[in-house]
């Protein structure tokens, strides 16, 4: 008899956990649609697309035209959201559930996050996901939070070391600088013969992570819940940076703009060497130093003393919303959207980087530049996986700021930062010294 | 007790015409007034945050799991614990002393010029409320670019002139200056205006009598028109204290959300706490029930001296 009930009870629980995976299944909302009749696939989603209005945003517009081509039973609202808003908008969006778009292009770094809010839909195994084992590792790795994938990787970019070829000739120099120690001797160099600045860095603190990363340390170490901010390594990585302004080999950026300043100093040719990533490009082909495209060198990062070499993986994920109405058609755009085609297309029109393995065809690595960036890629870094791995970087950046602009010493600076984190982000980490 | 009750039944038999016009406001303040600071009230008593309010969010139903805390919010910024508050508060308050008394300066000596017969006086008046007109995110965004160290008019003056050029937006001290420049140049033109107004209600004879009684030009000023201007004078600077105490526009687009710790006043602080991070709903609603708390406390005092100060002058 005792069986005979827990035989029942199993039934039961099979049963109501066989409801349950149906998600209610009032609106047909569970995504099955998607997989298995596309074509019946119907309504309207909201896109919200963070991407430069100007420069990249046109190329996407003509992919959602060819998405509705394709499936003429959905429509795609368009809404370009500028990327400085579009974090704490989407937040406010989701937290009501008024007005959130169905898809967001999310930066890698709000991606965890936003994920463990509840603000996403989990995408491990949904059509959206096609074809994972063709992404790369580093931008998939950073789509994923405590195991599970809320993010299709939509464009990855890394950051390297662009110079222009025309000052490195003047000053005698035959080859990019491959450690800091070597950046600093070329910046001397060109500062002297052609009168020009040597290095840009900028105050950013995203641009402090090649520092960090070039002494094999970096921000945090999530494994081990330690702050790392504020150890030997880190500060010596930051170290590095100070002196290559108080050297002369950089120009003291600028406390605010500075980033803005450097980009267009470096455009008119008064500046040998600029860390920065692939999204600049589009512009400093713009300037008067660059109307031969040519005279644009792009270098892996440099190394730090250890003898490694590290660049952040950056990059966007298309994201969806818990609370969409659409799944189904949400799971198509996303998948439509990071095909390996419409990333190659992409990729030919803005120079941004693809995700996916299959999309690096002839076409997209002719490009020196992308092909460049591609190489740097292999040796890139990727971010610390933690919620709060975006939000580091708004109490570092004052810091970093003030540091690089030598009004702040870098051991206080970082021990500050470290303080900040743990009493308000990091509240079980440790600090390591 | 049943006084009262009579009293209030009859004022509503007599006036409820009046009771009637005033209720849609009554009701329209209750709801965009009342509620909002009630919830505000109500969040400063919990450690609500933006993961442990309950939220359901399609198929993710996250319950809510934050706590009612008391005064403990109250008591981490007020001793210090928290330890923001007090310099920011230093700040905020040497913000509005200098903002407010460089307005009212400023204000009053051009009121009196633009007081004065002189030609092209409408034009003048013109060209100097013009800042005013403009919005002031554009003002100043527009102030941003000319203290821009590398590009910026400000600098490329001084390098004319031979000096150095000047970070004005990256040193911490030279931050507060510019931004009590720029709302200087925002809050003058109203303060030029109402002072104006008041300067036109005095009677011109009183001028004149004193004038034939032989009083000096200062005499004059200090004894008809400082006199005259005090009711105007007044209101101006209350609001003028109110504003600047939570003028956000200058601070937060001015100096952006980099660099800019120590130059932040309460609201912007507060509005940090609210929007950046893992937002922080309770430690914002504490800040801004201390502001509003502080606001009033002043208001409260300053009007009881204004009319100490005008039942001596009567």
């Amino acid at each position: 008899m005792r069986r005979g009930i827990s035989v029942a009870a199993v039934v039961g629980v099979l049963a109501l956990t066989a409801t349950a995976c149906g998600g209610g299944g009032d609106s047909g909302n569970d995504g099955s649609k998607a997989a298995e009749d596309p074509g019946s696939v119907s309504g309207t989603i909201t896109w919200w697309d963070t991407s430069d209005a100007t420069n990249e945003a046109p190329a996407f517009k003509k992919l959602v035209k060819d998405f509705e081509a394709k499936y003429p039973k959905i429509k795609v609202d368009y809404v370009n959201v500028p990327f400085d808003q579009a974090q704490q908008k989407f937040k406010t969006a989701a937290s009501t559930g008024k007005g959130a778009p169905d898809v967001l292009r999310s930066d890698v770094g709000w991606t965890p996050g936003f994920a463990q809010l509840g603000y996403l839909k989990d995408l491990t195994g949904t059509p959206a996901l096609d074809k994972s084992e063709d992404f790369l590792e580093g931008p998939l790795k950073n789509a994923a939070y405590q195991g599970k994938t809320y993010g299709v990787p939509q464009v990855t970019d890394t950051l390297g070391l662009l110079y222009n070829k025309e000052l490195f000739q003047k000053a005698g120099l035959d080859k990019a600088p491959a450690t800091w120690q070597e950046v600093k001797d070329a910046a001397l160099k060109i500062k002297e013969k052609t009168g020009a600045d040597g290095i840009g860095l900028s105050p950013d603190s995203y641009y402090s992570l090649p520092f960090l990363y070039g002494e094999n340390s970096d921000m945090v170490d999530a494994a081990k819940k330690k702050i790392t901010i504020s150890s030997a390594a880190s500060l010596k990585g930051v170290e590095t940076a100070v002196d290559l302004v108080k050297s002369g080999a950089a120009p003291k950026p600028a406390g605010t703009d500075g980033y803005n300043a450097l980009k267009t100093d470096f455009k008119n040719g008064k500046l040998g060497m600029l860390i920065d990533g692939p999204w600049a490009t589009k512009e400093i082909f713009g300037g008067d130093a660059y109307k031969s495209r040519e005279n644009l060198g792009i270098a892996p990062i440099p190394a730090g003393s250890t003898g490694t070499a590290g660049a952040p993986v950056g990059g966007h994920n298309l994201v969806l919303y818990a609370g969409s109405k659409n799944f189904d058609a949400s799971y198509l755009f996303a998948r439509f959207m990071t095909e390996s085609a419409q990333q190659e297309s992409v990729s030919n029109a803005v120079g941004v980087l693809p995700t996916r393995k299959s999309a690096y065809s002839q076409t997209v690595l002719a490009d020196p530049v992308r092909s460049a960036f591609h190489d740097a890629l292999a040796k890139a870094h990727p971010r610390v996986p933690i919620p709060q791995g975006g939000d580091l970087f708004t109490e570092w950046l004052q810091h970093y700021t003030k540091i690089l602009t030598l009004k702040e010493d870098p051991k206080a600076g970082v021990d500050a930062t470290a303080k900040a984190w743990q009493s308000a982000l990091l509240k079980d980490y440790g600090v390591e010294e | 007790m049943a006084t009262v009750v009579t009293r209030v039944r009859r004022s509503f038999s007599t006036h409820w015409y009046a009771w009637a016009m005033v209720l849609p406001v009554v009701i329209v303040l209750a709801v965009l007034v009342g509620y909002p600071l009630g919830r505000g009230v109500y969040l400063s008593f919990t450690d609500a945050n933006e993961a442990n309010v309950g939220r359901t969010i399609g198929v993710n139903r996250i319950p809510a799991t934050y706590q009612f805390v008391g005064l403990d919010n109250y008591w981490k910024v007020l001793s210090g614990q928290e330890g923001h508050f007090y310099s920011r508060l230093t700040w905020t308050v040497l913000w509005t002393a200098s903002c407010v008394l460089l307005h009212y300066a400023l204000g009053l000596g051009l009121a009196l010029l633009l007081n004065r017969k002189v030609r092209f006086r409408a034009l003048y008046r013109v060209l100097l409320i013009l800042p005013w007109a403009v919005p002031a995110f554009v003002a100043t965004f527009s102030w941003r670019l000319m203290f821009n160290e590398k590009y910026g008019v400000l600098n490329a003056l001084l390098t004319q002139v031979g000096m150095d050029p000047v970070d004005w937006l990256g040193d911490a001290t030279l931050q507060k200056v510019s931004a009590v420049a720029v709302n200087v140049w925002l809050g003058v033109p109203f303060m030029m205006v109402a002072i104006l107004g008041g300067l036109q209600s005095i009677p011109a004879e009183l001028h004149e009598a004193a004038e034939m009684d032989g009083a000096s030009p200062w005499q004059r000023f200090r004894h008809v028109t400082l006199p005259g201007l005090r009711p105007v004078s007044g209101t101006v600077i209350l609001l003028g204290v109110i504003w600047t105490f939570n003028m956000f526009q200058v601070i937060y687009l001015l100096i952006g959300q980099g660099a800019s710790s120590e130059s932040e006043i309460l609201v912007t602080y507060s509005y940090r706490l609210a929007f950046q991070g893992v937002r922080d709903y309770a430690g914002s609603a504490t800040y801004g029930i201390l502001i509003l708390s502080l606001l009033l406390v002043f208001a409260v005092f300053y009007r009881r001296l204004l009319t100490r100060q005008e039942a001596a002058t009567r």
